[in-house]
């Protein structure tokens, strides 16, 4: 079974009447380019502020002015914080898509446009709120660029009428944001006021659909993917940055250089205990870092399929001459420059087995941002512990898109893992040293950097076949043993990984799921549930994979596979790895339309799969 | 490979230098490259500039590409480490060991085809980039691995043993790497010892990105008298910009010499360079001395050997981006981790 994707923003006109107090779907339709993005943010934030659990979505074109993006700002008090399906409130800002946009609002839902340009009304089921907001910023604001830019600061203030937004919030936040811009609190605040009450006076505020304060989002941190992966950069001891700048992953650069900035100046001196590189292209990138991490400093690179395309050679020699090394692959759609500015989780089995030859690659998958934090300070451990690469596996949805999580923590206790390094005064111990023989009997040998001793410990790292002391060699049995460890090796590594996450009651069915799938897995239980299937599931954290694993799939009696691309690649790699993995049993739910997957998708997908699961049972 | 290996023995009274070191404890295995072959003695080279520079082996961190030119890092050094890495991506591995340890010498070695074809855009960018380091080019014009295809160092109408012809213009490392501010250019010849061995002790102390272009003829596959990167036409048609001398520590300086054609080059770590009888007018400082003299070389059908540029003032990429002078990998979780309490202003600011 295999389920289709329906387009993005496809009209969806049967409410499922279960938006109302905090819950509900508000979309910003807007033209990129024109100030929409702070306001819209601060829309969210402000929400977030009230201690409601909220989900922001950008969906955004690759161009920097004057093309069609959305925000979609989802609201739940439960905290199913996955893409819900269809719009309660559009904020129809933008010409060129008004007549689609009003398409995908739900009967009954509403629409707040630009009334200073007459509107056709496109449908009778749903409420237009009319608002002329480029007629009010003419005459209330005098420099052009106010009057453009105040348009989105109008809305936002409607909407804090329409859907009851404490306002004392939102002003606190102009005035944090403009804190030092003293000139522009004022401006900014009077345009909030001016939305608000336009809307008082002409609408019934507020709506049913509207907000409470609550306490389900308190204590919690609104950030984005790319961000907290920078942070754990500084954190798990990263001194080398080296890039190309390449969407979705150019975020994660620019948050660790911003946080070496402030924390990673050296008080005494003054200097850098950093350095970052944008390289002349993505071999490059990875080189520098393959260079770094031989001579034994934390490096890293990050970027997306194209990107990662060009580094296979890199990746195989790293694999190969048991390099450390670390690669945030923030996964965008391919195949070749594909949608450049939308999800998915495609690169899974061209990372896995990145390289040419019998090669094997560590996958981290994180599900939220503060597991960006946690995988990726930990990958620097994994990489220098196994002597390889780490492939950190995020993607645009998680990457570029703020998520409710907890707050980020960190063990002073903690030490990194420099995994089997020799120093001086170890070598000076040692008889003889082969860089790659097999001591311990984990696959895992020692390593020496350069410099470390006068006369022990050197050798020549290669791509070239070598033997255990690390000679030259074409030897087809001698290679045959080194490809023999790294296999080992590798049987080895999940010790070294993040275990898989399991919430399991003795069901029939199962379902495994992984990365910033995770967002709807909560909403699709529940639902699921009240028609009577209950489902177990695991969630995936690495590559390769766990015991538990295969036991979970070995225990149910069907498994749905949720991944966000066509081929099922998480599948394939299930069949490679699992035993008990046959092609009957796992069942794939996939979604590749670029948008990230929605709770309703998976739920459609399974209950649609239950005749054919029953007769499969019976057969 | 060898598949003998090199015999440890040697003369008991060999000559040590001021670590101790014989010539010995510089050498590497036993070549594997054809006989007679440049790239040899580019090795031998090595080992006697390093030798004679009383270097610790270990200090030097070897780094090349693919091809013969870049499995010659096995030949010398072998207390030092090496890494052989992708064809054409020495400089970025090269770049990155760099900047996870700014206290070694970084010694990268290339061939034509490593870095003029598959490798020219990390060429460029190295240079750009200043790293610390000398850059050796063993550059013969040919593919010798794969059997004698030409590269795109030959000469327009060189010829390889196979009589094939080459119909297009050649690209200048020499020129390039001053173009894109290389601080440091010389252009040599496997056979002409006297002057490289200077040369690569003069690029491993200056500090910045030195490269030595250095003419290596393949005997198997382009050593016709037709190749411009044959023996016969190095040893006919290099012209030498002057001779030179290098003087690790100031020593006083005995000879004398022709004020006007003489230089004194001295290096960030003291040492000295003497240039004697160098052509007239020569500035070794100026970039449009050394560009006209290729040019001038090259219309001649001439190979132009020699320190052609210095510039010993320029700031390495550790200066620029104004790096700790602590090795980055000697640096542990208290200097580098913000720990608990930063984190939790951290997370404030996402509240």
């Amino acid at each position: 079974m295999s389920s289709s994707c329906p387009a993005p923003g496809a009209s969806r006109r049967t409410s499922r009447k279960q938006s109302g107090v905090n819950d509900f779907v508000v979309k910003f339709a807007n033209v990129n380019g024109s100030g929409s993005a702070s306001a819209n943010n601060l829309f969210a934030k402000a929400i977030f502020r009230m201690g409601i659990p909220v989900s922001p979505h950008n969906i955004f074109p690759s161009n920097i002015q004057g093309l069609p993006t959305w925000y979609e700002v989802r609201v739940n008090e439960r905290g199913y914080l996955g893409r819900r399906e269809g719009v309660d409130l559009m904020v129809a800002i933008n010409e060129q898509t008004i007549a689609r946009d009003i398409e995908s609002v739900l009967a009954d839902g509403y629409v707040l446009y630009d009334s200073s340009k007459p509107l056709r009304p496109l449908r009778k089921d749903l409420n237009f709120l009319p608002i002329p907001l480029r007629d009010i910023c003419l005459r209330e604001f005098e420099h052009p660029g106010q009057r453009q830019l105040f348009q989105n600061i109008v809305y936002v203030g409607a909407l804090a009428a329409f859907l009851a937004i404490d306002f004392e919030i939102l002003t606190g936040m102009i005035s944090q944001q403009f804190r030092g811009k003293e000139k522009l609190i004022l401006p900014n605040v009077h345009a909030l006021e001016l939305g608000y009450q336009y809307a008082k006076d002409h609408f019934d505020c507020p709506l049913p659909i509207r907000l409470e304060a609550s306490d389900r989002a308190r204590g919690k941190i609104l950030m984005d993917g790319n961000t907290a992966i920078g942070l754990g950069c500084v954190y798990g001891g990263a001194t080398i940055a080296s890039w190309y700048p390449l969407t979705p992953s150019t975020s994660v650069v620019d948050s660790f250089g911003k946080y070496c900035k402030r924390l990673r100046i050296d008080p005494g001196t003054g200097k850098r205990k950093f350095a970052i590189v944008q390289a002349e292209d993505e071999l490059a990138a990875i080189g520098i870092a393959i260079g770094a991490g031989w001579n034994g400093a934390r490096a890293f690179t990050a970027s997306s399929g194209p990107g990662v395309s060009l580094m296979q050679e890199f990746l195989g020699l790293a694999y190969f001459a048991e390099v450390p090394v670390v690669l945030f692959n923030i996964q965008r759609v391919g195949p070749s420059t594909g949608m450049p500015t939308r999800t998915q989780q495609g690169d899974l089995l061209t990372c896995a087995f990145a390289s040419h030859g019998d090669t094997r690659q560590i996958l981290l998958f994180p599900s939220t941002p503060r597991e960006c934090f946690e995988f990726a300070a930990a990958s620097f451990d994994i990489a220098e512990r196994l002597q390889t690469p780490v492939i950190v596996m995020s993607d645009l949805e998680l990457g570029m898109n703020e998520h409710l999580c907890e707050p980020l923590a960190w063990d002073d206790s903690r030490r990194y893992d420099r995994g089997k390094l020799l120093d001086a005064e170890a070598l000076d111990e040692l008889e003889s040293f082969g860089r790659y023989a097999d001591v311990d009997g984990d696959g895992i040998p020692w390593r020496t950097l350069p410099g470390a001793h006068p006369d022990k410990g050197s050798y020549f790292t290669r791509g070239s076949s070598h033997n255990a002391m690390a000679a030259y060699t074409e030897d087809g049995d001698v290679h045959a043993e080194v490809m023999d460890r790294l296999a080992r090796k590798f049987a080895n590594a999940p010790q070294h990984l993040p275990e898989p996450e399991l919430e399991t009651a003795g069901q029939r069915y199962g379902m495994i799921h992984f990365g910033s799938t995770a967002s709807a897995i909560a909403e699709v239980r529940d639902a699921l549930a009240q028609q009577g299937i209950v489902l177990d599931t695991l969630r995936i954290r690495s590559f390769p994979f766990h015991e538990e694993v295969s036991r979970f799939i070995e225990a149910h009696e069907c498994v749905y596979v949720v991944e966000q691309n066509r081929d099922a690649q998480m599948k394939s790699l299930l069949q490679i790895e699992c035993k008990a993995a046959n092609y009957e049993k796992l069942r794939p739910i996939l979604s590749y339309n670029g948008v990230a997957i929605s709770a309703e998708h998976i739920e459609a997908a399974i209950l649609q799969d239950q005749p054919s699961l029953a007769q499969l049972a019976s057969a | 490979m060898s598949y003998i290996s090199k015999p440890r023995f040697h003369h008991p009274q060999l000559e040590k230098n001021a670590l101790g070191y014989v010539r010995r404890d510089y050498e590497g295995t036993l070549t594997t490259l054809c006989g007679g072959c440049g790239h040899d003695s580019i090795s031998a080279a090595i080992i006697h500039a390093v030798h004679a520079m009383s270097l610790a082996p270990h200090r030097i961190a070897k780094v090349s590409g693919i091809g013969c030119s870049s499995k010659i890092p096995s030949y010398f050094l072998s207390k030092s480490h090496g890494f052989n890495s992708v064809h054409g991506r020495m400089p970025s591995v090269a770049t990155g060991a760099n900047l996870a340890n700014r206290e070694l010498l970084y010694l990268g070695i290339s061939g034509d085809g490593d870095t003029a074809s598959i490798g020219l855009g990390q060429f460029c960018h190295i240079v750009r980039r200043r790293i610390n380091m000398l850059y050796i080019v063993a550059n013969n014009g040919a593919y010798g691995l794969t059997k004698g295809q030409l590269s795109a160092t030959a000469d327009l109408g060189s010829r390889t043993k196979f009589g094939e012809e080459s119909q297009f213009d050649n690209i200048d490392l020499v020129s390039l790497a001053i173009d894109l501010g290389a601080s440091f250019v010389a252009r040599s010849f496997s056979g002409d010892k006297d002057q490289l061995v200077p040369l690569i002790q003069a690029g491993l102390s200056h500090r910045g990105f030195a490269m030595i272009d250095v003419v290596s003829p393949c005997v198997t596959f382009n050593n016709t008298p037709h190749s411009t990167h044959g023996y016969k036409n190095a040893w006919e048609n290099s012209v030498m910009l002057s001779e030179i001398d290098f003087v690790p520590m100031r020593e006083e300086i005995t000879a004398s010499y022709d004020a006007g054609k003489d230089h004194e080059i001295t290096l960030h770590d003291g040492s000295v360079i003497h240039l004697h009888k160098t052509s007239e007018g020569y500035d070794p400082s100026k970039r449009e001395s050394a560009l006209r003299h290729l040019n001038a070389c090259k219309s001649e059908g001439r190979i132009a050997t020699g320190l052609l540029y210095i510039n010993q003032l320029q700031s390495d990429f550790h200066e620029l981006s104004d790096s700790v002078d602590k090795p980055f990998n000697s640096l542990n979780e208290h200097d580098l981790c913000p720990g608990a309490e930063v984190l939790e202003d951290i997370n404030e600011t996402f509240m």
